[in-house]
């Protein structure tokens, strides 16, 4: 049947085009613009970007911010997963109130911090009541670098452990229970279980976890934007100010291939670091 | 009581524990911001705070969305994400549909043009499209920006969509055919009802990721902007009450969006990583 053997290029056309169209194109297009000056090829705007004041503090910042959050967010994670898989009674209403924030998005949890930890907020209030401190204190000013971090910090992670914990438990679900039961039997503990088994099973979705928070977590920037404006400059921000503030989108294209290359190598990473053979899969 | 009774009694008190302590973690913020939200400025500024609603009125809520332009983009955020919603799923489930039954040459490169745009920050690239927007007409309206939002939700609809599918067997669909139902007959009256909760669940999905998206949304927008990209702009120069209300505007409809679809999530999520 002819009919047949077209229809499923009818079926993805549409959504292949759309793909070239807003994904393709303008990739092309972010990597003409950053390598483009005046319609010569040169390194102009790299130049810019890296002789911007910003551009240092920028990258180690949004990579100090990686390496804090990610693995914290993983091991909150696993933990909250096998806490469910434990759990009977109770079990839909505590992963509904854990998976919450998987709606809210980095500008809302950014502000949602900020009204805790902005110097009259609801976090000095508590310290006030215990007799740690006598006023306001400021938590999140240029001058505090260190209790600013640990903000945003604890707005990511609060945001985004959700959607790590969905990644999991939806793994979880994927692991046949014999296994954990034969080494029940031949006497394995808990925690060897877990290391043994559970663990390496798992680990298809810690990749994609992984890779999926990783590559956003290098996008972050209305969380930092929203608790501290640009105090705490990250790569992604320094974009947005170079398009809105400077009007200059050959730079921040620059940086958005610069977001892009980090991205890509740590995908390539994880996808190495993590494979997993086909027969150990589940 | 033995030793073992007391210690299997203390781990349940313990393991209790961890579960409210994280339920409360996450609960807590999303008070705390709902009273700086309802507590108005004289609420912002006063110390030390009252940790119970007993300052809190309706009235904060009221004179925030007084505010000239705050009604227009939460109407605008809700226009975008309505139609990411609607293109993703027309664009996004035919392509599941097709790599759900069929095998054909292809395939594999067009599976892996979906799950390449996971490796991408994808919401940067919005920068080069203001000239290409400009040009065309769509700079500046929902329309513009709901293209690229479903840029964004479309890999997710369309790996979503195909699990579903490939969970809905064949059979079925055969046996339509032997009764004398056309193709897209066997398709509307036998697989469409089976797949519709999880399509929905995966519809409303894209209507979160498009209502939450500020970096294109922002980038894209002059003076018809989504809610999230209106707060962000005028962030900076808007007293904290104002930004708390706006926070909060922001997670009411998500927090609904993702009680509507809890129970589809883990199965999606599962599937689409596969």
């Amino acid at each position: 049947m002819t009919n047949n053997r077209l229809l499923p290029y009818l079926l993805i056309a549409p959504a292949t085009v759309f793909l070239v169209l807003l994904f393709v194109v303008p990739l092309v297009q972010t990597i003409a613009l950053a390598f483009m000056d005046n319609g010569v090829a040169s390194l102009t705007n790299f130049r810019k970007m890296a002789g911007d004041l910003n551009f240092g503090l920028s990258i180690g910042n949004t990579f100090l911010l990686v390496l804090a959050v990610i693995p914290l967010q993983i091991c909150m994670a696993l933990v909250m997963a096998m806490m469910i898989q434990k759990l009977d009674k109770g079990r839909d209403l505590v992963l509904w109130i854990w998976i919450i924030p998987l709606g809210i998005s980095d500008l809302a949890a950014g502000l949602v911090w900020l009204a805790i930890l902005q110097d009259r907020g609801y976090f000095n209030t508590v310290l006030n009541m215990l007799g740690l401190v006598d006023g306001p204190v400021n938590w999140l000013s240029y001058e505090a670098p260190v209790s600013l971090f640990v903000g945003v910090v604890l707005a990511e992670v609060w945001r985004a452990t959700a959607i790590v914990l969905v990644i999991l438990v939806a793994g979880l679900q994927l692991i046949p229970k014999e296994y954990g039961e034969a080494a029940e039997i031949f006497g394995a503990g808990p925690w060897t279980r877990f290391r043994k088994i559970t663990l390496p099973l798992l680990k298809p979705s810690i990749q994609s976890a992984l890779i999926l928070r990783t590559v956003l977590a290098f996008e972050v920037f209305a969380v930092v934007y929203a608790l501290s404006g640009r105090n705490f400059p990250v790569l992604v921000g320094e974009a947005y100010a170079w398009q809105h503030v400077n009007q200059n989108n050959g730079v921040a294209a620059a940086y958005a291939i610069l977001v892009m290359a980090i991205s890509l190598a740590a995908t390539v990473i994880y996808i190495r670091a993590l494979r997993t053979p086909p027969e150990m899969q589940p | 009581m033995s030793e073992a009774t007391v210690s299997l009694r203390l781990r349940r008190v313990m393991f209790w524990s961890g579960i409210a302590m994280l339920c409360a973690w996450v609960l807590v913020p999303i008070y705390l911001i709902a009273l700086g939200a309802f507590g108005g400025r004289a609420g912002v500024f006063r110390w030390p705070k009252n940790l119970l609603p007993w300052d809190s009125g309706l009235a904060a809520m009221q004179a925030f969305l007084a505010v000239e332009g705050v009604w227009t983009a939460a109407l605008n955020g809700a226009l975008v994400a309505c139609l990411t919603m609607l293109f993703s799923l027309l664009l996004g489930a035919p392509a599941g549909y097709a790599l759900a039954r069929y095998r054909f040459a292809g395939q594999d490169a067009f599976r892996m043009l979906v799950v390449l745009t996971r490796a991408f920050p994808l919401a940067i690239l919005a920068l080069p499209l203001t000239v290409t927007f400009i040009r065309t007409g769509l700079y500046d309206t929902p329309l513009g920006v709901a293209l690229v939002h479903t840029a964004l939700a479309l890999p997710f609809t369309a790996l979503v969509s195909s699990s579903l599918f490939m969970g809905i067997p064949r059979e079925l669909e055969e046996a339509a055919w032997v009764f004398g139902c056309t193709g897209l007959q066997a398709f509307r009256k036998i697989v469409l009802p089976l797949a519709l909760p999880g399509l929905a669940a995966a519809a409303i999905f894209s209507f979160v990721i498009s209502w939450n998206e500020v970096f294109a949304a922002s980038v894209l927008t002059v003076r018809n902007r989504t809610l999230t990209a209106y707060l962000l702009t005028v962030l900076a120069e808007s007293p904290l009450h104002f930004r708390f209300a706006g926070g909060f505007l922001l997670i009411l409809p998500s927090v609904i969006f993702i009680f509507a679809v809890r129970k589809y999530l883990f199965a999606m999520w599962g599937i689409a990583n596969r």
